[in-house]
């Protein structure tokens, strides 16, 4: 199975990662040979066998709804990329 | 006395409970060496001033009572350290301060150990060569043209050019024992579930461990001891009694089994690599180890499996960086084109790559055939460690095809740069502790590696295996330093 340029595009536009014409090629090509590499994985039958999501097969642990952190509004705004001390400020969404 | 920083970690500390060292000397000699060392690019970070502070803080009123004291360390910038630029090596992050610790390396601190600085290693640990670092690749202590492996190689390169006693990687493919074994030190990848991974910049979470690198085994355990926590903010953390691994360290390794996976033998091994292995098989056989040949018959499908698995958690653990809440932002017309341009200009192409893997095995249409079929043939891989350890103790294999390339030899060919990991990638898709050990020089004079694989949890076992080794195989390896500036 080849993955064309066409398809490319779709898995960066779900990917959230603009590309242009040349590096969208250049992808095409790394692609196309790293799943022609994967695609022995069909040499395997695995029918019947269950797949393994992680290593820890243990229940996750339950805690207690509680808050823990408390007044740390400073300290999540700190790294923001936008000027604003009150808020995350993104493009407009709403019109 | 020699030079400090020829000072093995657990000399340094027993120099220092003895206080014929203190903190400050130790941590000056290593900021003067590390000073003296830029053109290695190992540093991203550097904490000197602090350091130096808190090595004197530490000197007025020591606590000898702590396993790590007043040692200074420099780690990879993977770690989130609180109030210190972490940037895992991204463009993306390049401006990011954490306001919370790791909770590794909150146990280094808690034991005593002070920060030297953030060390450079491939972007978001993705790669084997530390190339595809926004800050540039590190350079081998061993030869200016040579790559130091990767992901951890920033790490690996300083603590075989004497930068730092000791170091902590992580480990989600090879990224601790790659580097430890291209450049003559001891690397561990403990069990998963064995270190937390709160706070560590996340690539593929199933996958993800961290662990110590050293100059030699004893020095391994004594750091593991220290990072090996359990921790209610890692769900997947193992609440286990943690041995003291340092202090229950044995060269008495009589009668146990060791395998020998025939599939390891692979198309082109060198026939240096083949006698690395084959002496290290002797060497076990005078400590009074029982050889097994045994069969791990899924061996082949370990790496196409890992670069689906791997991907596919990269690729949604990487959906955070949209250009909002914290890092890098590019400006756009709109929300979508925002996060659009941020990530196409905040991320290198190898991160992009895998990136855009993971979104196609996990996108509608193509799970089955690519993602759920990942997971089924790793439980195969899991399957057949889990049929082995009923026969034997440990599993003794080389730890990497080959000694390290030259700068830009694999960069332009991920597939072959990808089989680089193709004898540390089983261990991790199995969840198991591998420890990689310096075990000879090739012709080129370049170092070669063996690794010890080992049941889950069973991490005091491999590092006795390993510990025996050392002896026997007494690695010396002298280097030039060619790289020092006055």
């Amino acid at each position: 199975m080849s993955i064309d340029l066409k398809t490319v595009k779709h898995i960066s536009k779900l990917s959230r990662i603009s590309l242009d014409e040349q590096k969208a090629k250049k992808l095409e090509t790394d692609l196309n040979s790293i799943f022609k590499w994967i695609e022995q994985l069909n040499e395997l039958k695995t029918e019947n066998i269950e797949p393994l999501s992680s290593i820890a097969e243990t229940k996750l642990r339950l805690r207690k709804d509680e808050i823990k952190s408390k007044n740390i509004r400073e300290e999540i705004l700190k790294n923001s990329p936008d000027d604003n001390k009150d808020f995350f400020v993104v493009p407009k969404v709403v019109e | 006395m020699s030079n400090i920083t020829d000072l093995s970690l657990s000399e340094l500390v027993s120099n220092i409970k003895n206080k014929k060292l203190s903190s400050h000397d130790v941590t000056s000699e290593y900021v003067k060496r590390s000073k003296k060392s830029k053109n290695l690019n190992t540093y991203i970070e550097e904490t000197f001033e602090a350091a130096l502070k808190k090595a004197k803080e530490f000197d007025s009123k020591p606590d000898l009572n702590k396993k790590l004291p007043g040692i200074p360390m420099a780690i990879k910038d993977l770690f989130c350290t609180k109030n210190v630029k972490t940037t895992a090596s991204s463009k993306i992050l390049n401006n990011f301060i954490p306001t919370y610790e790791s909770t590794v390396t909150q146990n280094l601190w808690n034991d005593g150990a002070i920060l030297l600085g953030k060390l450079n290693c491939d972007e978001f640990a993705m790669g084997s060569s530390n190339e595809t670092s926004y800050f540039g690749n590190v350079i081998s202590p061993i030869d200016k043209d040579l790559v130091p492996g990767g992901s951890s190689g920033g790490s690996a390169s300083a603590l075989a050019a004497k930068l730092t006693p000791a170091t902590i990687g992580t480990d989600t493919g090879g990224s601790i024992r790659q580097p430890a074994s291209f450049t003559g030190t001891v690397g561990l990848k403990p069990t998963y579930g064995s270190c937390s991974r709160y706070g560590i910049v996340a690539f593929a979470s199933s996958l993800d461990q961290a662990g110590p690198m050293t100059r030699n085994v004893n020095d391994a355990a004594l750091l593991l001891e220290v990072m090996s926590s359990f921790d209610n903010k890692d769900s997947t953390s193992v609440d286990f009694k943690r041995p003291m691994y340092s202090k229950d360290l044995s060269k008495d390794i009589k009668g146990k089994k060791i395998g020998i996976p025939k599939e390891y033998r692979v198309d082109g091994m060198s026939e240096e690599i083949e006698k690395l292995w084959e002496d290290g098989k002797n060497y076990l056989k005078d400590c009074g180890a029982e050889i097994i040949d045994v069969s791990l018959p899924h061996t082949k499908f370990a790496l196409p499996t890992y670069y689906i698995v791997a991907p596919a958690e990269a690729s949604s653990n990487l959906a955070r960086y949209d250009g909002v809440k914290y890092g890098f932002r590019t400006e756009g017309n709109n929300l979508i084109d925002m996060y659009e341009k941020t990530r196409s200009a905040g991320f290198g192409d190898e991160v992009k790559r895998r990136i855009m893997i993971g979104t196609y095995v996990l996108s509608s249409g193509y799970y089955d055939a690519y993602y759920l079929k990942a997971q089924k043939v790793r439980r195969l891989i899991k399957n057949d460690f889990n049929n082995i350890f009923q026969k034997v103790d440990a599993i003794l294999t080389p730890s990497t095809p080959s000694s390290a390339f030259k700068i830009g030899d694999k960069s332009n060919d991920p597939v072959s740069m990808y089989l680089n990991d193709i004898f540390t990638v089983p261990v991790n898709l199995a969840g198991l502790p591998g420890i990689s050990i310096p075990a000879g020089l090739d012709k080129k004079g370049y170092p070669l590696g063996l690794q010890i694989i080992g049941k889950s949890f069973d991490e005091q076992n491999i590092l006795n295996i390993a510990y025996s080794m050392e002896d026997k195989i007494n690695f010396k390896f002298n280097l030039k330093e060619w790289w020092m500036n006055d």
